[in-house]
């Protein structure tokens, strides 16, 4: 609730302005360089100028902060935006794992000539005997889809060919009597490594936030180094992982619906983790600097609020592309 | 913070003050009405006869793409969005909104988002050709290029309504006034308080369905391609978990101004105003589970259609609810009829027919007949034109005052809300006997059967399309010669913070928050404890 009459509210600013106009040529930057033929150089301009508005927005924000204008209550403002911004997030991941459930459990049965749950009985319908006989004549329901509805019909000729191999935990290729004998295979396996790093890195960034607020800057600072590490860690294996499946998988964005949900919710988490570590790679100079006292470390806050998000993210990800990919 | 609006056009470029941007959203979203009505003028005007006139057919369905892109997220939402920066900290006591330079932004993104949209109009190709609802494959494989300057300028769209939105919920969470609890906020708080969750939750959906187009298109994906396993209805399952969410982030804003507005011009108190936040919370959810009754023809199992049928009837009663409590707020209050009220009661009936058809369309074995003919069309634009912008019109008449500390003409409010009523019924009403009858919608030519009903419906939108100009003459003779005014209340009824203020109000309001009295919701004594100090009004507006 409203204090007496201290909310600070900005004077005038051109920052804004050019924050739209840097959108504005970097969407029709964008738009224009994927059209064939198309060049990056309208997109650059536009995020070089978004680079320099945010530097100075940043800054200013800072600014701001250490000259005392933000009160507990903006604060609170900065607060709420972030946590509604992270929901945001939230439901753009949303849309790409439902995108996933829907291909993987109705889809898929559907082109197969089957039921999908089949809530009253599992006849398949009409629709779906017709899909498979008609059009999609030989596909057979499977996930991850190793042969597309495409090569079924078209062979050797088909757009969209199925990968080699799948991401999907190597165990499920023995029976489950094997299982501990062939745990070995889970070494080479790189998504649990890289949940190993992301999980520790959540703690580690804790542990940071606990060292600020009891005021012992160096432990603050050496946990959040080593989250930044993390990250550049996971952002390593998980290039390493990309380039397993295009030169050796032959699992790549055009190998169907496999390829397209498994890069797609990869990639997007991929760059979410980026942005992240970007963020606390920020506020570790900030932390250096000396910025961040015990009780004012919104920055530092949101910043670790985000990671949390992304390391959550991570973990539906483990478990539905990979672990029951 | 002491001091009035800047000098010049830097004023507006550069401003961070919450009436200085409502003021922006509003022109914009005027001038795109106005745009997408030209749109819709040239619509009519093909459709006047049978056969082919004046437009080629692929032009014809990149204007009815247009139209809707250019009315939905243009026109009425930025509309709403500009009332709610004018008028959310005037009625919870705040100094403004809380991020005002974030404010600033989420304006100023829309006139670059609409250029780039707009230009695609001239591109080679021409513009987006699939409809406002963009089904793949018709916006994917069979696309033209601009299809990607579409996707584009459709992200910074959103990120613009996003950024809008959690300003929106920061300042309804934060920056009320003491005293000011959530369930003594105005109904027009509530209902834009919920709006702005439901797009923060939808609008990263839409985000996402057209990634999903930018990648089949570009990069080999094969999200809406069954050859790569993948499925073009699930594009529409995508888009109308947005889509179906966003029509009650067009109309929960009307409800709320509505609810506003009826009261004041009743000189009673809201009926059964806590029933009206839970109905708006229960419309908001349901909102999330009912799209697929976009897709009754699509091919879904028995069990979908059945699920998704009884869901949607189940909005008819929270909506119901709304009905009935506007009713009972008139029901024996000392009624006038001013222009906002003329507009509003006008909402409550046709928005209410509109509700029914909507009833109609939801039974899943009876819209098989409907699906995509004239009945839909006729169907939406009830709710969409006389629901939205009926009430976005009845709020302009009702604050206008308020805002300029001029009165509009009576005579001629009155004069173009019977044109509008008019005009606006003979274009829709009859496109519910061409939908019924079979007319398909989208289409430039029409079998000769529908010949008459669609000339009446032409003449309509043109009437209607002149009642608009009607309102931009009231409004521009209101702004510069309209009586002054300078009673703080206005109109004799109305309640609310907003009305303690001066008029015009000043360039800042509630530097020192006001403090709420306990006390019943809508009685006029609770809103002032301690009185804003006016003497520092008049400080504020002579320093500027
Ligand atoms: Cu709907």
């Amino acid at each position: 609730m409203a204090s007496e009459g201290t909310y600070y509210v900005p004077e005038q600013s051109k920052l804004p302005i050019f924050c739209a106009a840097a959108m504005g040529v970097m969407a029709f930057g964008a738009a224009s360089w994927v059209i064939e033929g198309g060049d990056p150089f309208i997109f650059l301009c536009g995020l070089a100028l978004m680079t320099v508005v945010m530097w100075q927005w940043w800054s200013l924000v800072i600014d701001e902060n250490m000259q005392g204008l933000a009160d507990e209550q903006l604060k609170h403002s900065y607060v709420l935006g972030m946590l509604w911004f992270i929901f945001s997030e939230v439901m753009f991941f949303a849309a790409f794992f439902g995108a996933l459930f829907y291909v993987r459990f109705f889809v898929n049965a559907w082109i197969g000539g089957e039921a999908s749950f089949g809530m009253f009985d599992n006849t398949p319908t009409d629709a779906a005997v017709a899909n498979n006989e008609l059009l999609w004549t030989g596909y057979e329901r499977q996930w991850p889809v190793m042969e597309t509805p495409d090569q079924a019909v078209n062979g050797e000729s088909a757009l969209f060919k199925g990968p080699d191999r799948s991401m999907s935990l190597p165990l499920w290729e023995y029976p489950v009597s094997q299982w501990l004998s062939k745990l070995y295979t889970l070494l080479p396996w790189l998504p649990l490594w890289n949940t190993v790093i992301l999980l520790t890195s959540s703690f580690t960034v804790h542990v940071a936030h606990n060292g600020l607020k009891a005021g012992d800057r160096a432990v603050f600072l050496r946990y959040l180094g080593i989250t930044v590490m993390l990250g550049f860690l996971f952002l390593g294996l998980q290039v390493a992982e990309y380039y397993e499946a295009y030169a050796h998988y032959g699992l790549t964005l055009e190998s169907g619906i496999y390829g397209t949900t498994f890069f797609m919710l990869t990639g997007f988490h991929g760059a979410h983790v980026t942005l992240g570590t970007v963020m606390l790679l920020i506020q570790l100079v900030r932390g250096m600097k000396g910025q961040f006292s015990q009780d004012d470390q919104f920055g530092f806050e949101a910043a670790s609020w985000y990671w949390h998000f992304v390391d959550v993210v991570w973990l539906g990800l483990f478990l539905v592309v990979y672990i029951f990919g | 913070m002491a001091h009035g609006p800047a000098k010049g056009l830097g004023r507006w470029l550069f401003t961070t003050n919450h009436k200085d941007i409502g003021t922006l959203y509003l022109l914009f979203s005027f001038a795109m009405f106005l745009l997408g009505g030209a749109f819709a003028m040239i619509i009519r005007a093909e459709l006047f006869q049978p056969g082919m006139q004046l437009i080629e057919p692929e032009f014809f369905i990149q204007m009815t793409t247009m139209h809707g892109l250019v009315m939905v997220f243009g026109a009425i939402m930025p509309a709403f969005v500009g009332l709610a920066n004018w008028m959310i900290p005037l009625m919870i006591g705040a100094p403004d909104m809380a991020l005002p330079r974030m404010n600033n932004l989420s304006f100023w993104i829309l006139p670059f988002a609409f250029a780039i949209l707009v230009s695609t109009l001239f591109m080679e190709g021409g513009g987006p050709n699939f409809g406002w609802t963009f089904y793949a494959p018709l916006s994917t494989t069979y696309a033209p290029d601009s299809v990607n300057y579409f996707i584009f300028s459709m992200h910074i769209m959103g990120a613009s309504s996003i950024m809008g939105s959690i300003n929106i919920i920061a300042t309804v969470m934060n920056m009320r006034a003491p005293g000011m609890t959530y369930m003594k906020m105005p109904l027009f708080v509530w209902t834009w308080l919920i709006t702005a969750f439901l797009l923060v939750a939808v609008m990263p959906v839409l985000a996402g369905a057209v990634t999903m187009m930018l990648m089949d298109i570009n990069f080999g994906t094969s999200f809406f391609n069954a050859a790569g396993g993948g499925d073009p209805v699930l594009f529409q399952h995508v888009f109308w978990f947005f889509g179906h969410p966003e029509v009650y982030i067009i109309i929960l804003p009307a409800f709320g101004v509505v609810s506003q507005i009826i009261p004041t011009y009743s000189r009673k108190p809201l009926f059964g105003y806590s029933s009206m936040v839970y109905a708006t919370a229960a419309i908001a959810f349901l909102s999330f589970v009912v799209w697929a009754h976009h897709m009754f023809t699509v091919g879904m199992p028995i069990a979908g259609e059945l699920y998704f049928m009884y869901a949607t009837m189940l909005i008819a009663v929270p909506t119901g609810v709304k009905v009935f409590n506007w009713i009972t707020t008139m029901y024996r209050g000392a009624l006038t009829y001013e222009t906002p009220m003329l507009f509003s009661i006008a909402f409550v009936i046709l928005f209410t027919f509109g509700g029914f058809t909507g009833l109609m369309l939801s039974v899943a074995a009876a819209d098989i007949q409907y699906h995509d003919t004239y009945f839909v069309v006729a169907h939406f634009h009830y709710v969409m034109v006389a629901g939205a912008v009926f009430s976005g019109t009845a709020a302009v008449y009702y604050w206008l005052p308020k805002w300029c500390g001029r009165m509009y003409d009576e005579t001629m409010g009155k004069v173009q809300f019977w044109v509008a009523f008019i005009a606006f019924n003979i274009t829709f009403m009859p496109q519910h006997f061409l939908g019924l009858a079979g007319m398909p919608r989208r289409y430039s030519d029409y079998g000769l059967q529908f010949t008459d009903w669609n000339m009446v419906s032409s003449v309509g939108a043109f009437l209607y399309g002149g009642a608009q100009l009607l309102l931009l003459y009231n409004i521009v003779r209101t702004v510069k010669y309209g009586q002054l005014i300078d009673d703080p209340k206005v109109w004799e009824g109305a309640i609310g913070l907003e009305w303690l203020v001066p008029t015009p109000a000043p360039y800042h309001t509630f530097v020192k928050p006001p403090v709420i009295k306990e006390g019943a919701v809508g009685a006029e004594e609770w809103l002032i404890d301690e009185t804003p100090s006016y003497a520092s009004y008049k400080t504020v507006t002579d320093a500027g």
